[in-house]
């Protein structure tokens, strides 16, 4: 466990970064420090591993303070992630993700081997690894940058807004690999955006910094968004969190309807005998999309599915489930099981009645019964 | 032309001489000019004096200095240590900029991390921020080669052998021979060195000579 005691970071001009932070980043678990810029969030992280030093308070790791550890050695047991990746741009790529082994006197064999084992965990095909870092794709680097912090195997990790240099679509790909691959390690980890949605995606718990490094608020996500504990929090947890908050709510009892179907390929007339405005296609079990049935010449080909509507888990979120309704052009959110199998289909009136019956989420409740 | 081929063995050792005398010193005011720039570059109040400090050094007239020398080293004014400790100022007053320049072109997060791993300040120096300056130190030293050879010939006024003598033996004599012979070595060594350097460089950035990802390049599969 990390664990910030009043920890105040002051500069000689009278400016305040981080004023008596208190907090515990748990054993096992991403703790993301959110917040506007200059809330103080890189310096606090940064205070950690003694980048910077604190004018006041303490941060102990384990229960060792780190102001009497030598600070090299303190680095070298902490991953460290950055923006841009910071790679040595004149090292190759395992060479890269071999330094912390290498400063830990791991012979170059052992320190190599361990460094190809890691590019195949962050999903770098062994190729790339005799590259030099400018040779890769800003989502590559990243990976690499990531590969080198867990190389000697660290119990904590410091991640500064390690996903914001890359462009969405690869920011969510490796945003989803990290959470499979802490499932895996389990680290404990210290996480730096300014992204409240990376923020409440990622975040075990949720730091939410205002100007000056004060804590706004430390909850669990799915509180975050239900209950922010002032204007600014509220504010800066922003628009639509009620319905961004369902992601966090566990998925009330639906009972899936039966959705009559056609195969991929069925001829004009076979989908015509389904009486529905729209018909579900599937191949092999799996939903494919929809067809409209008048608008339908010749057999079923992927190219006239109509792929507006998600599909979500019935065991998925309130907020899957419901988006799957409300993308869906027949008003029917397509359903599955955990391998990708239809279950049925459940409309959004459905999922909202269901949403009445379900409790506020959170394990510590508010005291107020539920407003009806 | 006759008097050249007659004396091609004096050239020679002239030659060899003057690469002594002009590259020796390269190699000192490096060593020097590094920890400076470091230093400069590592406490931010220091810079100005140590850059201006030593970028002033450059404006001592080259006849000066060589005269100066013995009275500061304790040297006889034909020793060539005179020269040697000479150019090593020019090279330190050439390169200090340079290196400290160098040393902060590299970028705040390779630095960032490499403190994050728990690299020390003198590993860091030698094993990420020195490699990553070599293309812009060897630039500098390039200029400082080029002006180590032109101004070393000047040591030929105060009795030191390298291709300078040729200059004053030829205007002595207001005989043109010995005068081209020495200009036409001074530029081939000259090109050398800065041949040499390039060389160096290219073998000390093997990741300069990499082709680089192309942007619109796919991401790895996941």
């Amino acid at each position: 466990m990390i664990r910030f005691e009043g920890v105040t970071k002051e500069y000689a001009d009278g400016t305040t970064a981080v004023g008596g932070l208190s907090l515990n980043a748990p054993t096992g678990a991403i703790t993301v420090l959110v917040g506007p810029s200059g809330c103080g969030k890189t310096t606090s992280l940064r205070m950690v591993n003694r980048m910077i030093e604190p004018t006041a308070g303490r941060i102990t790791i384990d229960g060792e303070d780190t102001a009497t550890m030598d600070p090299a050695r303190l680095r070298r047991g902490i991953g460290y992630v950055i923006q841009h990746a910071g790679l040595f741009p004149h090292r190759t790529v395992v060479d890269n993700v071999a330094t912390v082994p290498r400063l830990l006197g791991w012979d170059r064999r052992k320190a190599r081997d361990r460094s190809m084992e890691l590019l195949e965990r962050v999903g770098l095909p062994a190729e790339l690894a005799r590259r030099y870092p400018h040779q890769l794709s800003g989502g590559q680097q990243q990976r690499v940058g990531v590969a080198r912090a867990l190389a000697a195997d660290p119990p904590v990790m410091l991640m500064d807004e390690p996903f914001s240099a890359v462009d969405p679509v690869v920011r969510e790909q490796l945003q989803d690999e990290f959470l499979r691959l802490q499932a895996e390690l389990g680290k404990t980890i210290l996480f730096v955006t300014h992204d409240i949605d990376e923020a409440v995606k990622l975040g075990d718990q949720v730091a939410v910094l205002r100007v000056g490094g004060r804590l706004a608020q430390l909850d669990a996500p799915g509180r975050l968004l239900a209950d922010p504990a002032d204007d600014f929090v509220a504010e800066f947890v922003g628009r639509d969190r009620g319905y961004r908050g369902l992601a966090f709510r566990p998925a009330p009892p639906l009972e899936p309807r039966e959705e009559p179907t056609v195969p991929l390929g069925a001829a004009p007339e076979e989908v015509r005998r389904v009486t529905a405005d729209w018909v579900l296609v599937v191949d092999a079990g799996r939903p494919v999309g929809w067809v409209e049935p008048r608008a339908i010449d010749a057999p079923v080909t992927t190219d006239r599915l109509h792929r507006g509507g998600t599909v979500a888990r019935l065991d998925g979120s309130l907020r899957a489930i419901l988006d799957a309704a409300l993308s869906s052009p027949s008003g029917r959110g397509v359903l599955v099981d955990d391998d990708g199998l239809l279950l049925g289909t459940v409309t959004a009136s459905a999922v909202v009645a269901a949403l009445d019956g379900v409790p506020r989420t959170d394990p510590v409740e508010p005291p107020e019964p539920v407003e009806r | 032309m006759d008097w050249i081929l007659g004396h091609l063995d004096d050239i020679g050792g002239y030659t060899v001489q003057h690469a002594w005398l002009a590259g020796l010193p390269l190699l000192l005011g490096l060593a020097v000019a590094v920890p400076l720039g470091w230093l400069a570059r590592r406490r931010s109040w220091l810079y100005t004096p140590i850059v201006a400090g030593t970028g002033l050094l450059y404006t001592i007239p080259s006849l000066a200095l060589f005269i100066l020398m013995p009275l500061v080293l304790g040297t006889r004014i034909l020793d060539e240590e005179n020269v040697i400790a000479a150019m090593t100022i020019y090279t330190v007053a050439l390169l200090t900029r340079t290196v400290a320049d160098a040393l902060g072109a590299v970028p705040d997060d390779v630095v960032a991390a490499a403190t994050a791993m728990g690299l020390g300040p003198v590993r860091r120096l030698l094993t990420v921020e020195l490699p990553m300056a070599v293309p812009v130190i060897a630039a500098g030293l390039r200029v400082a080669a080029v002006s180590n050879v032109s101004i070393v010939s000047v040591a030929a006024l105060i009795g030191v052998p390298q291709l300078g003598v040729l200059f004053t033996d030829g205007f002595y004599r207001d005989f043109l021979d010995p005068i081209v012979a020495g200009l036409v070595a001074s530029a081939l060594l000259a090109l050398l060195f800065d041949l040499a350097i390039v060389a160096l460089a290219r073998v000390l950035t093997p990741w300069h000579r990499t082709p680089a990802a192309a942007r619109s390049g796919s991401e790895a599969p996941s």
